[in-house]
Order: C-alpha cells, then structure tokens, then sequence
C-alpha cells in the first residue's frame, strides 16, 4: 500500500482582519473606491520624497532628461560638489550641534520641570507654576517683544538664541503637559515605596521614574529634535551672520531665493558634470535626512505620546 | 491622583520611615491621622516648602524660562505706545499714545495683510480643518490593522518636514521647470506654474498645509475614536444602521467633543497663518498676495525698524486672538454645557 500523502493539515480559519462579527463584509464597489483613495494619499504623501531623492542622485543627462521614478543614470557629483565646499558642511555643523545641545538641554528641563510638578497638593504654588505654564499656550508676546528681548540680552547672532528663542520653545508647555501626564500615570506606590526607603527626589526621579518612562523620553526628544533641526523662522531672525547658519536658513538662500550656488562650488573641477536642479536637491535631501533616518524608529512610540497628551491636556 | 496622600507624610527621612514600618501601608492609602501627619500638617508653609526643595529645584529653570521668554516679553509690548529707536531704547523713546493704532488702521499694507490672513484662515478653517477628520475615518473603516499601521506611518511623515524642504520640494514638483510642467510639455500644453500665481496661492497655502498636517491631525480623533463604546456600534447595526449612518449616528456625535475643543483652539489662531510657511513662497507670488499680519510685522519692524506700528500690530493681533478664545470657549459652555477651560 502506497503511503498516503500526510492530510494537509487543516488551517484553522484565521481571522485576519478586525471586523466585528455584527459587521458584514464591505460591498466590492465601497472596498474598491476605499483602496483608490488610500493608494491615491500615500501616492501624494510619498511621491515627491522618491522624486527629490531620485534627483539629487541622477546624472547631469538623466536630469535633462528627465524621469518619473528613477534616474536612468546614477551619480554623486551633486553630492560631491556640495560636501567639497564650504557653505553645506557648516551649516550642516552647525545643525546638528544645535538639534544636539538644544534636544539634550530641553529634555532635560522639561523632564525636570515635569516632575517637579506632578505633585501639586504637596508642594505650594506648583499649581500656580503649572497653570503659569499652560497659560503661555493660548497667547504669544508677538514677534518684535520677542526680538527686543533675545536683542536686549545681547544674543543676536549666538547659538543660544536658536535655543532659548527656539519656535516650539525651548521648553514647550505642549510637551511639559505630555510628560507630565505620563509621570502622574506611573503607579505612585513604587515612588512611594523608594521614598520610604529614604530614597531623596533626585534618586527617586532618577532611579525609579526615569527607567519606567524611557519611551516617552524618546517620543519628546524626537519632537524637540525635529523642532530645532526644521527651525527656520528663529535662525532667519536672529543670526545675520552667514557662517553661523544652518542647514535650513541655506537651502531656503540657495533653493527658493535663487542665490548662485556657485559660491557652494568653490573652485570644484566637476561643475560641468552637475547642473543646478541636482545639486539643489542634493541639498534638500542632506537637510531631511537625519528625519528620514530617525522617524521610522520612533515612530510608533509617538502615536501613545501624543494620545496621553493631547486627551488629558 | 491615587497615592499621593502619602506624600503628606513627607520625606523627612528616617522619622517618616519609622513612622510607615511600624504600620505598613501595601495599598498606598493616605496614612491619614497618625501623630506624625498631624504633625507636619500643622508646620508651617515654609517647613513644607524646606521639604520639597528638591521639586523647587526641578522647577527652578523652567519656570525662569517661562517667565523671561514668554511672560517679560509681553512688557515689551509698551514698544506699541512709543515712537521707538532702539538706541533711546524704552526709557528714552518718546510715548505717542495711542498714535500707531491711528496710524495703522489707514495704513494701506496693513489691511491687505489683514484681508489676506482672513482669507488663508478661511480656507483652512473651510478644508483643512476638516480633512484629517474625513482621513480618520476612513483609516479607522480599514479592517486589517497592518495596513492602517502602514498608511498611518506614511501620513504622519510630512508632519516632520520643515517648511523650507515642503516649499522645496513643491517647488520642484510643481513649479515652472518642475515635473509636473515637463510632462505637460512632453503632452505639447504650455507651462502653468502653480507656485507664482498669486492668485492661486491661497489655494497652494492650503494645499500644502493638508499635505503636511493632515496625517497628524488625525491622531487626536482616532483617540476620540477610540473611546467610542463598540456596544453602540453593534446595537446601531442590530437596529439596521449601515456603514454610513453608522458613522453619522454614532462617530461623528462621539468625537463632537473633541471636534468643538479644537476648533476653539483653531478660532484663537484665525489671525495666524504658518509664517514660515508664507514667509518662504513671498518672493515667489509677490507681497500683494503673500502679504500676511505676522510678515508684515516683521518686514515693517525687525528689518524696516518701524518698531512701534508693527509691535501695535502685532499687540492688537494677540489681543484679538485672545479675545476670540474666550469668546469662543464661552460660546461653546453656552451651547454644549462644556468649555474647554
């Protein structure tokens, strides 16, 4: 007797989807339009990010030419040129150092500032210091009461104003609430039991309730990071001179004013093998690069981050 | 606040502790009435505050931060009553009054900016405001949550895009030597160049902003979303609800809360549109068109050093945004019994 083939094990019938039992199956006409749509949005969203990547790596004939997806010919020249001279790589110095020092200081004060507040029964006028706090989302001094001030303290044209002056703020009552909400969340009985032991409020922040709220460190660190790497506005206005720009405040001079990029070039011998549009693009990727990288890492960490704070604030 | 009766107790150290082994306290529970509360309740505020110095160092730098960067410059706003000269500075400069208001309510410029915010927050109010809504919705309809995951993380994604790189990039894609322009020409139609027109560009603003925040936007109303009782989902369907009423009879009034809240929100900003945003696209459309309150306060005073008409603007502007909140949150207590503060 030839041995039977073993009975293909019978597949239990995984429910894949979510769909309650009481909901009938969408009609193929609503299921259809549903996906053009959705294919449609992530086509606009991502379209242009593959377009301008593609660019910034095409051949000088391969721009010409143009293309759709990708460059038929591949090249570094643009960013060859770019890295080669002097403008791009400082300015993208003096980005990184300032998304650095200024993520770095802000976390660290809101966090500090945050904990400080949570317990606002034991510890008099927090409450007020909190509510001080909020208050500064609903109003804003203004552009020129701002500018006078960082003027007044002598800060134009110093790295500590694209911190201090920072847009989101240097620490953003926004992320105070969120971090705040997060801390209050934590089961107070583990706080309570290190200050039993003895534990002061430093070691108890430190020791206790900074492991437990990795992940929503994270999530602000992200947001203040990407704050200060986009700013455009505080550096427009607060830095004139040239060589303490980042990267931001350059590709807005090179890319949307239309300033010769020549002066990127500096005396580079492969100028005729790149044209403008790819070095221009060149730019725009170096600019959103560090985002592009870190996003996908973070990302679904920010989604909780944000809930907690946007439903309790 | 579960546990935090405890901390009445205090962190004097050891007499505390001894105070807590002797009656231990698993459930965390306010050790309300021993001795030793009773004692502390009765010190003085000072001896609380000597207690706690370790949360008053916490606060210590971000409250001075809050207090010079977002508190003393409002005082700045006296700049609006003067004829200022940073070189007399505030003390020298003479005081004219309420001059500047005069002077701005005739001041051609200062109503197209006007009139051109209006009409940006109009539109956003009109399309963007409710387009991360109708996006929400939709993704919340997806049965498979790998793909809502999927589309979520690409939505999200412009949100963290600078202004100066959406501007870029739009440039490229749509402007007079972008893509969009080369395949029209390969199709022999002539070049239309969306980001010069000014009279396109409140509908390009527009645009850009649902492109960049839409995603986003949505994560507040999933969560609204996400409080919705099934149960009424289902008991709706048994009663013969569809898909649509369904989501008119039951999402749509369960999110109206948070739908209200945020366009209180959304009404204090009306005099406000993305200033970088605008600011960036001005040498392309021209002033007359991209002209906006907060650019024309800073052209008018940072680089024209007309301090005191543009901070008077700028002052009238957060008075009028403030304003408009209240009035707003009022509004709504009226109506719904429940304001947002």
């Amino acid at each position: 007797m030839a041995t039977l083939p073993a009975p293909a094990p019978v597949q239990p019938r995984r429910r894949r989807s979510n769909r309650p039992a009481w909901e009938g199956r969408p009609s193929l006409a609503v299921s259809l339009v549903k996906a053009v749509v959705l294919l449609l949005i992530a086509i606009v969203m991502l379209y242009p990010f593959v377009y301008v990547i593609g660019m910034s790596f095409a051949s000088a004939r391969a721009a010409a030419s143009g293309f759709v997806l990708f460059p038929t010919e591949f090249s570094l020249d643009a960013y060859r040129t770019l890295l080669s001279g002097n403008a791009v790589p400082q300015a993208l110095q003096v980005s990184v150092g300032i998304t650095l020092a200024g993520t770095a200081l802000s976390v660290v004060f809101t966090v500090l500032m945050a904990y400080g507040l949570t317990r606002t029964k034991d510890v008099p006028g927090a409450r007020f210091i909190l509510y001080l706090a909020l208050l500064t989302m609903l109003f804003s001094a203004g552009i020129i009461p701002n500018f006078l001030l960082i003027k007044s303290l002598g800060l134009i044209d110093t790295y500590t104003a694209l911190i201090l002056g920072s847009t989101s703020g240097f620490i953003s009552a926004f992320n105070l609430v969120v971090i705040r909400n997060f801390f209050m969340e934590l089961p107070q009985e583990v706080l309570d039991a290190a200050r039993v032991d003895g534990a002061s409020e430093w070691q108890v922040l430190t020791k206790v309730v900074l492991p437990l709220s990795k992940a929503v460190i994270a999530v602000i660190a992200l947001f203040y990071g990407v704050a200060y790497w986009n700013d455009f506005f505080t550096a427009m206005i607060y830095i004139n001179d040239t060589s303490k720009w980042p990267i931001q405040v350059v590709l807005n001079q090179y890319v949307l004013t239309g300033t010769p990029l020549d002066a990127l070039a500096q005396g580079n011998t492969t100028e005729r093998t790149v044209t403008p549009k790819t070095i221009k693009m060149a730019i725009v990727v170096l600019s959103t690069l560090p985002v592009l990288v870190v996003y996908p890492f973070l990302q679904r960490y920010f989604t909780k981050g944000v809930l907690t704070g946007a439903i309790k604030g | 606040m579960r546990g935090l009766g405890v901390r009445t107790g205090g962190a004097d150290g050891v007499a505390v502790r001894g105070a807590e082994v002797m009656r231990p306290n698993p459930k965390g529970e306010a050790p309300a009435g021993t001795p030793e509360d009773r004692r502390l309740a009765g010190r003085s505020v000072w001896s609380r505050i000597w207690r706690e110095r370790w949360m008053y160092l916490f606060i210590a730098p971000g409250l001075l931060f809050f207090v010079l960067f977002r508190y003393v410059p409002l005082l700045g706003n006296v700049v609006a009553f003067q004829d200022y000269s940073p070189f007399l500075g505030f003390t020298n400069s003479a005081w004219v009054g309420l001059q500047n208001f005069t002077d701005l309510l005739t001041d051609r410029e200062v109503l197209t900016a006007l009139e051109n915010t209006l009409v940006l927050s109009f539109l956003q109010i009109v399309f963007a405001f409710p387009a991360p809504i109708a996006l929400a919705l939709l993704l919340n309809s997806l049965s498979f949550d790998w793909l809502k995951r999927i589309l979520q993380s690409i939505v999200y994604l412009p949100h963290f895009i600078g202004w100066v790189v959406v501007v870029s990039i739009w440039t490229e894609v749509l402007g007079g030597a972008g893509l969009v322009n080369q395949l029209l020409a390969e199709l022999g139609q002539g070049p239309v160049n969306v980001m010069t027109n000014p009279d396109a560009f409140p509908w390009l603003v527009t645009a850009q902003v649902i492109w960049k925040e839409i995603g986003w936007n949505t994560i507040i109303f999933f969560a609204a979303i996400s409080m919705i009782s099934p149960q009424l989902y289902e008991s709706a369907a048994v009663d013969g609800a569809g898909p649509w009423r369904r989501i008119w009879h039951v999402t749509l009034p369960g999110i109206s809360g948070v739908i209200a809240l945020l366009m209180v929100l959304r009404l204090g900003t009306v005099l406000t549109v993305g200033f970088e945003q605008i600011i960036l696209q001005q040498k392309a459309v021209g002033a007359e068109a991209a002209q906006v309150i907060d650019t024309f306060v800073y052209y008018r005073g940072v680089v024209g050093g007309d301090w005191g008409l543009s901070a008077a603007v700028g002052l009238l502007k957060g008075v009028i945004g403030t304003v408009l909140v209240l009035g707003a949150n009022a509004a709504l207590k009226r109506f719904s019994g429940q304001g947002v503060f």
